[in-house]
């Protein structure tokens, strides 16, 4: 390895038919936080970071949607799990 | 008198007294700061007196609402941790400026970031944005929080309402809200609607504090906001206000109760549903179930076919919402009439005879393949029956039973749990009927769509304004084919319902217990009301 971060990263399809609403989002946030690893989420060639609310919800990501989340950070491997469970479960 | 429209949010009526809520207003300079360090501590406290009163607002809310619609106080009270938001603030007031006129800067900056979105939902969110930044700037000018200052219960009019000004409003004080901005996606509608209030919304009036005291009257069966009517006019609002309140105390009363009738005859009341969320509404009615989903949302509104994970998703969640009730799926009824482009239908004279459903789907096996696996795989997760729209013969059942066949080895082979799923045809063709007594022999059930029944037994085009005095929805042709599918149905063992507007015409409820149907599957806001009618049959 020449330093190359490693980075854990998913896709996933958006299901919720209302997209990722305030709702959600704002339990992203609080998911995203507790860890220590960077959350970014991508979508539709706009990326935020997790823990920023006005800018994930302004991403206006809907139904039907690809996103891809990427963590970078000490304990990525059980952040990005996590995040991922979460993604399937709420959205 | 004067009359207002706007968009309802809640088929109500309320008559009283208007009050025109205005809030105390404000106007920010720019100002130049000395004290730079006083001047962000100022804002900091600010922004925590901002969130203790939200996270009262959240109590209050979260008891006089629920969860659901407390979350927005929750959401607000983290839109003010937001970094991004705090520091375009902070950086202005660094450069100088008063804290009042950096949160202003900062509440035009982020509301244009969703303003310009082409969504309502979106949309919406700028609203909250305007609330928490005049949150805080009313904090720093010392202004106090917003409220409305009422004696007697009041119609409330208004610019708008933010969430935090409806929730605090004390609920024996409002008769109606009336809106002349607001989606009825805002949080105004939604709570509205949970407090069950008529509101209108996106009214078009300029109110003025001269209306204040004046008599209104909302209509939000009609989208009506009437000020100072005519004495007749008023006579009527009252008559229906007190009849729909009655209505509902009945109607609310009837809610865990069973559908019989005085001489202890049983019918089914089912619900008809769109999306997946629509199935928290036929819980909240009371239904025994859902007797039509639609699955078109799936595939409009987008430009590519919906996986079938999407699909699976979206049917796992409506039969575990509702538990062990029986959902019967429709599965795609799509023609040239649908804005589907990826489906590339060639246009049509006539779609509503043309290439559509069922033809479709096995014409392109693909498309209802993807459908039927989505919603085999969903059936382990309650108890699911599909129907098939639009059959005008036994050879079509049998070609889609070989498919579903095929589909359910094939879901085996590749080691997935299905359940026990009920087949079942829409009887909504003439054919259909006439044939009832064979396609009884291969299916479960048979669900008769009223609505193109009678378009096509009468040769009637439904949106054809001309002829809705030719429509008769209780044409002798349409309710002789309808007794005769429920006989031939019954003759099979199996059960019929109905489903289309015919299941909630009160006027024909009798006609089809004496007919013996089995289920009515109406709208989840008539399921109610169709309980009654069965009930106050003796």
């Amino acid at each position: 390895m020449t330093g190359g971060e490693v980075v854990k990263e998913f896709q996933y399809v958006i299901q919720d038919p209302v997209g990722l609403h305030a709702r959600p989002a704002g339990l992203l946030v609080k998911q995203a936080g507790s860890f220590s690893s960077k959350v970014t989420v991508e979508s539709g060639g706009k990326s935020a970071d997790a823990r920023k609310l006005i800018m994930l919800m302004s991403l206006g990501i809907k139904q039907g949607m690809e996103v891809t989340c990427k963590v970078e950070g000490e304990d990525e491997e059980a952040a990005a799990e996590a995040l991922q469970k979460f993604f399937q479960e709420n959205l | 008198m004067e009359r207002y429209t706007g968009k309802s949010v809640l088929k109500g009526v309320a008559v009283g007294r208007v009050f025109c809520y205005q809030k105390q207003d404000y106007h920010i300079e720019k100002e130049q700061i000395a004290d730079i360090d006083g001047e962000l501590a100022r804002f900091k406290e600010a922004v925590e007196t901002a969130k203790e009163q939200l996270t009262a607002l959240y109590d209050q809310a979260l008891a006089n609402v629920g969860e659901d619609h407390a979350m927005i106080f929750d959401i607000h009270r983290m839109m003010l941790d937001d970094d991004d938001y705090l520091e375009a603030i902070e950086q202005t007031v660094k450069e100088g400026t008063n804290a009042e006129y950096a949160v202003e800067m900062a509440q035009n900056q982020f509301t244009q970031l969703f303003a310009s979105m082409d969504d309502e939902y979106m949309k919406a969110r700028a609203v909250d944005i305007k609330d928490i930044s005049q949150r805080v700037i009313r904090i720093l000018l010392g202004i106090p929080e917003d409220g409305v200052p009422t004696d007697e219960p009041v119609i409330l009019i208004a610019d708008d309402l933010t969430p935090s000004e409806t929730v605090k409003m004390d609920k024996n004080k409002i008769l109606a809200f009336v809106t002349v901005r607001g989606s009825s996606n805002s949080h105004t509608a939604i709570l509205a609607r949970s407090m069950n209030l008529p509101a209108l919304v996106n009214t078009e009036m300029e109110p003025s504090e001269e209306w204040n005291g004046k008599v209104g009257v909302v209509d939000g069966f009609h989208g009506d906001f009437i000020l100072e009517p005519e004495q007749e006019i008023l006579d009527e609002m009252i008559r229906r206000k007190n009849q729909w309140v009655a209505d509902l105390e009945a109607l609310e009363e009837l809610k865990g109760k069973e559908n019989v009738t005085g001489d202890g005859r049983r019918i089914d009341i089912f619900a008809n549903i769109g999306k997946v969320n629509d199935a928290d509404a036929v819980l909240e009615a009371d239904a025994g179930g859902i007797g039509l989903f639609r699955s078109e949302f799936l595939y409009l509104g987008r430009d590519s076919f919906p996986t079938e994970e999407e699909q699976f998703t979206s049917y796992k969640a409506v039969l575990e919402k509702m538990g062990g009730r029986k959902v019967v799926i429709r599965t795609l009824d799509i023609g040239a009439d649908k804005k589907v482009d990826y489906f590339h239908l060639e246009p049509e004279e006539n779609p509503a005879l043309g290439y559509r459903a069922i033809r479709i789907c096995l014409d392109r096996p693909e498309i209802f393949i993807t459908q039927l696996r989505a919603i085999y795989r969903a059936s382990a997760f309650g108890k699911a029956s599909i129907m098939f729209p639009m059959i005008v013969s036994v050879e079509e059942v049998r070609r889609i039973k070989e498919i579903v066949e095929q589909v359910k080895n094939e879901l085996k082979v590749e080691g997935y749990p299905i359940g026990e799923v009920e087949l079942g045809i829409m009887v909504e063709t003439p054919a259909a009927a006439l044939l009832s007594e064979q396609l009884a022999k291969e299916v479960d059930f048979f669900s008769i769509g009223t609505n193109d029944l009678t378009q096509y037994t009468l040769a009637v085009d439904r949106q054809n304004q001309k002829l809705e005095s030719t429509c008769n929805t209780h044409h002798p042709a349409v309710l002789k084919l309808i007794e005769m599918t429920v006989q031939n149905g019954h003759k099979a063992g199996i059960w019929v319902g109905i489903c289309g507007e015919l299941a909630a015409d009160t006027d024909l409820t009798k006609t089809f217990l004496d007919m013996g149907v089995d289920e009515l599957s109406v709208s989840a806001s008539s399921v109610l009301k169709v309980r009654k009618a069965v009930r106050d049959i003796i």
